[in-house]
């Protein structure tokens, strides 16, 4: 069984690129870090310019800085493994594959931040991993890197693996920790946030997977190295989890700036009509703007990429997305509780041909109301894609659905 | 300076956070502006707090004063400078000069937005609902304008309407997810019954297994009914029942009127907080058509004398005797903490007091003793008693309710039922003129009054006890005889009092113990405790060994404020409100010519004719005595 696990995800790496999946010695990293003091750490790391990978981009030396100036005796580092957004799998193969680099970005993360524990926040669906994870563990903790004086230094550092329930608003990283606490899985106000008032009240960082997994390699080669990569304001690499209609679907390793027209060439994609980027709570990309970058400063990802070729009807795609937000809103606040329904429900009107365009409008001002006034990022971003594949596919929705419903197609239908 | 503003609504347990935690700006002041207007607000306040301080309007829906932080209305949400999204001034902490905006256009456009969303999925209409004209979400549609439903508006119930329970109905139709029930539940009372379940579209409050609410642990203490903002969450009204009994000449109605209605009941009528209406009340209780108006503060006196009774007893029996009797002795008059108690320490049933609650013994007494002196059929006698409470819906349909040989009392109004009673009748109570009670249960003493407030049972019995045990004057320990100690919001007080002298054994007791000289030299250890939080520390404390398992006496309250902030009660509530309802009912107490429970004449007169054997004695175990049910968590 585990072998075909093992299987069905190592074969899903595409291309080994040049930072994360660069060559690296078991070990290394936290050797190199336990011989540098924190503020070199917090100088390496803020020379790389590294950024949070799960898609909102926070630089991870500021969170790092404030949590290590945060005055507590208990500390947390949280790995953010509740990999959840629609097309994403990077995670997964990072963790099956390379789970030194992310075991060992912890304990370099709580070495930096002066924390004693680590949790993995895994994903529900991902307990097949579970076993494998801990076993590797125990060999981190019987070859001293890991528990008590870790190679024989004053730092002590566990970690261990708590499995989530598979809501997908626990990616959200309050929601994550309230769910480690054993509540409800739902985001907490911000204000304060979790580097000052985290896990059980204590200052916490919580990063993704593949940010700290980038971590061993700066401490081995240096801020300089990882921020000649990529672009001036996204330095390094990305892995992107490619899916949909290309022949070469799976994770990518590719420096920040790559082009979606290069991106599509890679995976070898035909007859592409849209690219779904940063996965249900991304923006939907038209053929006209395949030229643009993936990157912070335009176009920001956690790495998912669907493709769309021409067969596919937008208006499917968007009311798919939507029915993913209107189940899996933590229902706790109200914009994006009752918001997503709204969007939903203006979709099904378009599908039936049965809408005006002044409540279209309104629900798109109801949109631009969710992305400022929802209590968490999926609230924030929910609107997104009924904004962005409105907007871009406009005359095919508008107008295929007028034609469908004048000879009597299948408008009308749900 | 502690801010609970980091708790999602769903906490376990009451938990506050530091948001100075990691600050160096404790007690410092903050220069905010807002709307243009410069302010100096101090370090962690909120938004919300400082706009409110400051005259400034933000309006609300998810926030309670009496509750932790929530978040998840978000029509609070205002323009912080700097910031990508708007934030909710409920929960953002001033640390820092901060530049904020309550009403931008982006502000106006979301909150009218939210509110849309929210009308679109609350069920019902408005002229059709209890809340009708009391209703947060209406009062914010009317400040918005809202004149349509922008985003529809649903048509059919999806809900089930919990009927299941005596006191507290559930139609969540009209539930708009504020989640203060959850947080008045879990956070404010500690019960922990109601709780969102389900996410996404499907959100809503249920109980344990969605159980319905007479099935749960539920102590109907009624307080989520105070804080629901809309009409979710209302009590069991029986009041077309009443009106049906009133109508019927073959019924003789009585109805009981318990003190803290009284000082709140003007709250109904648009009145402020802080005023009794006893006499306007009578008027208009005899104006309905109720043929005998009693006080139920006649029978908290007869409490006092039963349970203070009891007490002495357990003592005489535990220092003298040297028996193994259940200390302390815990008051039994609140129904939301009887019930409390049988689900969550059942193995201290033996420490309350087996006297009944004054509601009760009133009933029992009606259809015996008054029965026989007016010369009516208790048959056809109907009890009503008016109260500030949800849980007395309960405690009255209690099957062993029952010693009169009927039902003891029929039907529990609440003080919000009662004032519509009254309003239907074409009565609007602050006009009519006083009168007074009826006898033979009508001069009660203010004794009686203060079991309103939390502390209230605990000084009537120490007014009582003090003069019977020392044969000395209350005034002469106490100045008016006001036990100052015992008063009070503070959560739990603990008060000791050291008996120096004795004096003679009254009449009325000279059969239960020989004479007080085993008092002596004791030190009297006294406790109060309000709202169900409070009580569960105390009973963690007895259950831990703690200082409170050496009290001998100790009064719990389930409600914040005791009965005066009931379930029952006028909404809003807010502990200001609160306080000032305790101060109705402190300075009708002073007005007074009787204050203390052992002085009422009518008790020492039902004690001769009646109750022939006296406090403690054969008949009044069969009346006014009762017994509980270890329910545990699993017999609602």
């Amino acid at each position: 069984m585990e072998e075909m696990i093992n299987m069905a995800v190592k074969g899903k790496t595409k291309r080994n690129g040049p930072v994360l999946f660069s060559e690296y010695n078991r070990g290394e990293g936290i050797k190199t870090a336990l011989d540098l003091s924190r503020d070199d750490i917090l100088f390496e790391i803020k020379e790389s310019g590294l950024k949070g990978r799960g898609g909102a981009g926070f630089p991870t030396a500021t969170k790092w800085m404030l949590v290590a100036a945060a005055k507590s005796d208990k500390k947390y580092i949280v790995c953010n493994a509740d990999e959840g957004e629609p097309g994403t799998f990077k995670d997964r193969v990072l963790l099956m594959e390379y789970p030194e680099l992310v075991f060992e970005g912890m304990v370099i993360a709580g070495y930096t931040c002066g924390a004693s524990e680590g949790i993995v926040y895994l994903r529900g669906e991902y307990e097949y991993m579970l076993s494998s994870l801990e076993d590797y563990l125990y060999v981190m903790k019987k070859d001293k890197l890991l528990g008590e004086n870790i190679l024989v230094s004053k730092f002590c550092f566990d970690i261990k693996i708590k499995l989530g329930s598979g809501a997908y608003v626990c990616g959200e990283e309050t929601a994550l920790i309230e769910s480690l606490e054993g509540q409800r899985g739902e985001p907490r106000n911000r204000p304060p946030y979790p580097v000052n008032t985290g896990f059980m009240g204590s200052p916490t960082t919580v990063n993704n997977v593949e940010t700290l997994a980038a971590v061993p390699h700066i401490i081995m080669k240096g801020g300089s190295w990882f921020k000649n990569r990529g672009t001036n304001k996204s330095t390094g690499s990305k892995l992107f989890s490619v899916s949909g209609d290309c022949k070469k679907p799976g994770v990518y390793e590719l420096l920040w700036g790559t082009s979606i027209n290069e991106l599509l060439k890679i995976v070898e994609a035909e007859n592409v009509k849209a690219v779904q980027v940063g996965g249900a709570s991304g923006v939907c990309i038209p053929k006209s703007q395949f030229d643009r970058k993936l990157g912070y400063e335009d176009l920001a990802t956690g790495g998912s990429v669907i493709v769309f070729n021409e067969d596919r009807n937008m208006l499917e795609v968007l009311k798919n997305f939507m029915e993913f937000f209107v189940e899996e809103s933590c229902g706790q606040c109200t914009p994006c509780r009752i918001g997503n329904i709204k969007l939903l429900e203006g979709v099904k009107m378009i599908e039936r041909g049965d809408y005006t365009f002044r409540y279209i409008n309104n629900l798109k001002e109801l949109g631009k109301t969710m992305q400022v006034a929802s209590k968490c990022g999926l609230g924030q971003s929910s609107p997104n894609p009924f904004l962005t594949i409105l907007e871009n596919f406009k005359d095919e929705i508008f107008n295929t659905n007028l034609l469908e419903r004048q000879v009597g197609g299948n408008g009308g239908k749900e | 300076m502690k801010a609970d503003t980091s708790r999602a609504p769903v906490s376990q347990r009451a938990h506050t956070v530091d948001v100075s935690k990691n600050g160096n700006g404790i007690g410092e002041k903050i220069s905010v502006v807002i709307n243009d207007q410069k302010f100096s607000v101090p370090f962690g306040k909120t938004i919300l707090e400082a706009c409110r301080e400051n005259q400034i309007h933000v309006p609300t829906l998810c926030h309670h004063p009496d509750l932790c932080i929530a978040g998840t209305c978000r029509i609070c949400v205002v323009d912080v400078e700097g910031m990508k999204t708007l934030q909710t001034a409920c929960s953002f902490p001033v640390t820092a000069p901060i530049k904020v905006n309550t009403s931008s256009p982006m502000v106006r456009k979301a909150r009218r937005h939210i509110l849309d969303l929210l009308l679109s999925e609350h069920y019902g209409e408005c002229y059709a609902c209890v809340r009708n004209n009391n209703c947060e979400l209406q009062a914010l549609a009317k400040e918005y304008g809202v004149d349509q439903y922008t985003f529809g508006h649903i048509t059919e119930p999806l809900y089930e309407v919990d009927r299941s329970s005596f006191s507290v109905h559930r139609d969540i139709n009209k539930c708009v997810l504020c989640k203060r029930c959850v947080r008045t539940c879990i956070d404010l009372q500690e019960v922990g019954v109601l709780e969102a379940i389900d996410r996404g579209d499907k959100t809503h409050i249920s109980t344990f297994m969605e159980k319905p609410l007479a099935d749960v642990v539920c102590i109907n203490c009624g307080q989520c009914i105070n804080r629901c903002p809309t009409g979710a969450l209302r009590a069991n009204d029986p009041s077309d029942q009443v009106w049906n009994a009133i109508d019927d000449p073959k019924k003789h109605v009585v109805i009981q009127t318990a003190p803290s209605p009284r000082a709140a009941i003007g709250e109904v009528f648009g009145q402020e907080p802080g005023k009794s209406y006893t006499g306007e009340l009578n008027t208009a209780l005899r104006r309905i058509g109720f043929d005998k108006v009693f006080d139920t503060n006649f029978t908290a006196d007869l409490t006092i004398m039963e349970e203070g009774t009891e007490l002495l007893l357990r003592l005489y029996r535990a220092i003298v005797t040297k028996e193994n009797v259940s200390l302390p002795q815990f008051t039994s008059c609140s129904p939301g903490w009887v019930k409390y108690l049988e689900h969550f320490y059942p193995e201290h049933i033996g420490n309350l007091s087996s006297a009944k609650s004054p509601q009760q013994m009133f009933g029992a007494l009606l259809k015996t003793f008054y029965a026989k002196e007016a010369g009516i059929n208790p048959e056809d006698i109907v009890c009503v008693a008016l109260m500030p409470c949800a849980a007395k819906k309960f405690e009255c349909n209690r099957p062993e309710m029952n010693d009169s040989g009927y039902k003891d009392v029929d039907f529990g109004l609440t003080t919000r039922e009662m004032g519509q009673m009254i309003k239907e009748a074409g009565i609007h109570l602050p006009e009519v003129p006083q009168s007074h009670f009826d006898n033979p249960f009508g001069d009660a003493s203010g004794a009686g009054l203060i079991f309103g407030a939390t502390g209230g049972v605990m000084e009537a019995a120490l007014r009582t006890v003090i003069e019977l045990v020392t044969g000395d004057k209350v005034e002469n320990v106490f100045e008016h005889a006001n036990i100052t100690p015992v008063r009070g919001f503070e959560g739990i007080r603990y008060v000791e009092l050291p008996i120096i002298n004795v004096g003679p054994i009254p009449d009325l007791l000279k059969n239960l113990v020989p004479d007080w000289n085993w008092l002596k030299g004791v030190t009297l250890k006294v406790a109060v405790a309000h709202g169900t939080a409070n009580a569960k520390k105390v009973m963690e404390d007895i259950k831990a060994g703690g200082k409170f398992s050496k009290c001998h006496f100790i009064e719990f309250m389930a409600c914040p404020g005791g009965c005066l902030g009931g379930g029952g009660q006028p909404i809003p509530t807010t502990e200001e409100i609160r306080k000032k309802r305790a101060q109705a009912i402190y300075s009708e107490d002073e007005s007074l010519p009787v204050r203390k429970s052992h002085e009422n004449k009518h008790v020492a007169t039902l004690y001769e004719k009646f109750l022939t054997d006296g406090p403690g004695g054969h008949l009044s175990h069969k009346l006014l005595h009762t017994y509980y049910t270890k329910r545990g968590k699993y017999i609602a």
